[in-house]
């Protein structure tokens, strides 16, 4: 019943190798392993509890946004609007911030997902009901709802000194141990993980992004699937638009500006099949760490800022041709 | 019989202005197989969409159990007891075998969990008690056709519903695994299930079904037990009208030997056939599916080059080696499955009409738009392809319409020779008629055209000569005068012999 036979007449070791190879994530796995192993090598300083914690810092707030775009992609969609949604919602939630000191933060963080979720539902009524090809319709929030963070704040930024100590510690404070903004990126994800393996909802999101019409035909209400996963990819960017504001003490007209490619170079380097149907989030937490981790290491080998941009770019290509190169092997030795 | 389970009144369906079904009723009983029949484009498929609630009707009315409904969409139809397999497969390419059959059901805990371990164990039960073998983790990306055809019907098996329809479900099914399938329908029957049985195979309905409804051009025809009914009966329901106004072949008197073919013979596939073909002359083949008629046009038209004998062109030896120099030496050749070989769909009729002919279209690397156009424009209008206008994709088009685009396609090519195989399958009656009819203008025009047919009427109204294949060989040789039905299946199914072969 389970899967098939590992290859027979192998050395045992090689046994185990394929056995690996076989998890859909072990191509990006190895290439971050390697990633890791070359930058130790250039500089020890890398290979640090401080510099890890670091770098999940640095990637909560991308694996939230890019979990969210996940269940968009996976339904054959995807959501450009995110990183003006975070910038709008971000700009709102500070300005209630600023004006109520005292406002509790459990409450900020609700009103935060609440935004993002009307936003996210806008994107999601616009496709089902308008009948606009994804791509567009959040091309086209994107551009609105960045516009509506000009008008909201008349061109100008909230900045550090107006708002309140606890905000800021929602992200950076570490009760817990690890910083609260890395605990609520893991909470996020065993969420989402058991949403989309363990209930029927998150099932038939897959469903509908690897067969549309036999969805239809199994009796799945198609466009409630499609409206819930832009609803929920706008719930998640109004989650990581708090943590942003809090994380760097300001909300200003261009936040998160361009993060909308970020969380789906995520996703696909994660495994994400653009054409829907495929992806996993640990596929996914694992594009974001290797993301996270080529940004801090170019840094950390010395790489001209000047080249930051390529290189990242380059890294970036590479881990998708190692996967698929992997995946290839793999599909053909087990045909 | 009992009550009526599932009853349709007078349902109208058009689209896009087009009536595809015109006040057809229809009713289901338990315990019962009622077979759905009619050609290709008689509207079964589309009453069984409306029957499930993934079209709505325009008009009329639904009643379950003698009351009326309506269903908005297929899992209203589903929560009602109605399951369909239908006839374009239905499966989660990256969804497993186990969750395929369960997907939008899938077994829960209490807290609304998915039970997984509960799921492979009743998708395990429900393959074993259905005979089926298949792997349960397997992706049904990479599974054969009969083995998702076999998850689909598990898929319907699982709902237990109380009406079952089934679009042809043994249309892609082997022998053996048509009578797993009819074990099980018939087991399903005695438990009070009511079945709608789709299928092209009039001798399967024969074993299977106990009422037989008969559709022809989105009407209504009759229903009838199917004890009282012959296969002739069903033929006539179907087709509606008799035969012989189907077929207008025109008395062309035949001009020169364009094409002889002498001794052709390609190892595996066909061996010593021998005939010619003249200007103005429509010549038959015949014989049944997998007689190695389609390999010996694939052969002339440089396809799969022969492995001996020979081809003359006008008099003058030729080697065929590819189907560009066919083309360019005055050969079209309209393969069998046009989806597959012969349109490409998401491109409007212009296109796909000046595609073989592209070259000649352009000059200097750019496309001569005007030229294109009116060149597709002449040919669309020739065969008089039904369509908004000539921008429409092809996909959008009729079954019927397709053909007349693909071999309108052929035409602006403007062969000597036309080679067509199967040039009516799956089209409606009516579309049948114009392509007969124009069949018949162009070899009065002094076309010389090859047909390859498996349905005999057609092959007896439409060719002047009719030879008949079985087996790889030519095992008859008939005038238009001569043949007969009889004379023709005679050949078509004797026994080869070494002397039966001309």
């Amino acid at each position: 019943m389970t899967a098939q036979n590992p290859p027979v007449n192998r050395s045992s070791f090689s046994t185990v190798l394929w056995t690996l190879a076989r998890f859909r994530e072990a191509g990006i796995t190895l290439f971050i392993l390697i990633l890791v192993v070359a930058v130790t090598i250039r500089n020890p300083a890398f290979l640090t509890a401080d510099n890890f914690q670091d770098i999940l810092l640095n990637i909560s707030i991308l694996a939230i946004v890019a979990l969210g775009q996940t269940m968009v992609i996976v339904t054959h969609g995807i959501d450009l609007s995110v990183s003006s949604t975070i910038g709008l919602v971000a700009m709102m939630v500070a300005f209630v911030v600023k004006q109520n000191q005292d406002i509790s933060i459990v409450l900020v963080v609700l009103l935060g997902m609440a935004l993002g979720a009307v936003l996210g539902s806008f994107n999601g009524l616009i496709i089902t009901h308008g009948k606009v090809p994804p791509i567009i319709a959040t091309l086209g929030t994107l551009s609105i709802y960045r516009g509506l963070v000009f008008y909201y704040s008349q061109g100008t930024w909230i900045n550090s000194f107006e708002l309140p100590k606890s905000f800021k510690l929602l992200s950076k404070g570490t009760p817990l141990g690890l910083p609260n903004m890395v605990i609520i990126a893991i909470v996020v994800a065993v969420i989402v993980y058991y949403f989309l393996n363990y209930t029927r909802t998150g099932r038939e999101i897959y469903a509908v992004g690897s067969n549309p019409d036999a969805a239809q035909f199994a009796g799945i209400r198609k466009d409630r699937i499609i409206f819930l996963v832009y609803l929920l990819s706008g719930l998640a960017a109004g989650l990581a638009a708090v943590l942003w504001a809090s994380r760097f003490e300001s909300a200003q007209t261009n936040t998160a500006l361009g993060f909308e490619l970020q969380t789906v170079a995520a996703s696909v380097v994660g495994g994400v099949s653009i054409s829907g149907g495929v992806g996993t989030v640990p596929g996914v937490l694992l594009g974001a760490l290797l993301l996270g981790i080529i940004q801090n290491a170019l840094t950390i080998v010395g790489i001209s800022p000047f080249w930051q941009l390529a290189a990242q770019g380059l890294l970036i290509l590479l881990a998708v041709v190692t996967d698929k190169w992997i995946l290839s092997r793999v599909e053909r030795r087990t045909a | 019989m009992s009550e009526s389970i599932l009853e349709l009144k007078n349902i109208t369906k058009s689209f896009s202005g087009v009536e595809v079904l015109h006040q057809v009723s229809f009713s289901l009983e338990p315990r019962e197989v009622h077979a759905l029949l009619g050609e290709n484009g008689a509207g079964k498929s589309t009453l069984v969409k409306v029957m499930t609630g993934f079209h709505q009707a325009d008009a009329g009315e639904i009643y379950l159990n003698g009351e009326q409904v309506q269903f908005g969409d297929t899992h209203e139809s589903r929560q009602a007891g109605i399951a369909a397999i239908y006839q374009e497969l239905s499966l989660f390419p990256d969804l497993d075998v186990a969750e395929n059959i369960f997907v939008g059901r899938q077994p829960t805990t209490l807290g609304g969990r998915i039970d997984w371990r509960k799921l492979y164990a009743e998708a395990d039960k429900l393959l074993a008690s259905l005979g089926v073998h298949l792997e349960l983790k397997q992706k049904a990306r990479s599974l054969s056709i009969a083995q998702q055809q076999m998850v689909e019907i598990a898929r319907a098996f699982s709902i237990n519903a109380r009406i079952l329809i089934m679009d042809e479900p043994t249309s892609s099914l082997t022998l053996h695994e048509v009578d797993d399938l009819f074990r099980l329908v018939r087991r399903l029957r005695a438990e009070g299930t009511a079945i709608l049985f789709i299928s092209h195979r009039l001798e399967e309905l024969f074993t299977l079904a106990d009422r037989v409804t008969v559709l022809r051009d989105g009407a209504y025809v009759g229903t009838r037990p199917i004890k009282e009914v012959t296969r002739d009966d069903l033929i006539r329901m179907m087709v509606g009208r008799t035969i012989t106004d189907l077929f207008p072949k025109q008395e062309v008197k035949a001009g020169k030997v364009v094409l002889k073919v002498d001794h052709l013979t390609r190892d595996g596939a066909f061996r010593d056939i021998s005939f010619d073909l003249r200007e103005g002359e429509i010549l038959g083949i015949a014989g049944l599916v997998g007689a190695g008629r389609t390999n010996v046009a694939r052969a002339i038209f440089g396809v799969e080059p022969p492995t001996s004998g020979s081809i003359q062109l006008n008099g003058k030896e030729i080697q065929i080696s590819s189907p560009q120099q066919a083309i360019g030496l005055g050969l079209a050749y309209v393969p069998e499955d046009r989806q597959l070989h012969g349109l490409i769909p998401q491109m409007n009729i212009t296109a796909n009409i000046s595609l073989p002919m592209i070259q000649e279209y352009a000059r200097r690397g750019w496309l001569q738009e005007k030229v294109e156009r009116s060149s597709a424009f002449n040919a669309a209008r020739q065969i008089e392809v039904r369509a908004n206008n000539i921008w429409q994709k092809a996909r959008e088009l009729s079954g019927g319409n397709q053909q007349k685009v693909v071999l309108a396609k052929w035409l602006s090519t403007k062969p000597k020779i036309l080679i067509l195989d199967e040039p009516t399958r799956g089209i409606d009656v009516g579309t049948k008629a114009a392509v007969h009819a124009l069949m018949s203008k162009l070899a009065s025009e002094g076309l010389a055209i090859l047909m390859i047919s498996s349905e005999l009427p057609e092959v007896l109204g439409m060719s002047d000569r009719i030879i008949v294949m079985h087996e790889g060989y030519m095992t008859g040789h008939f005038t238009r005068a001569e043949a007969t039905q009889e004379k023709i299946i005679s050949a078509a199914t004797q026994p080869v012999t070494t002397g039966s072969v001309l």
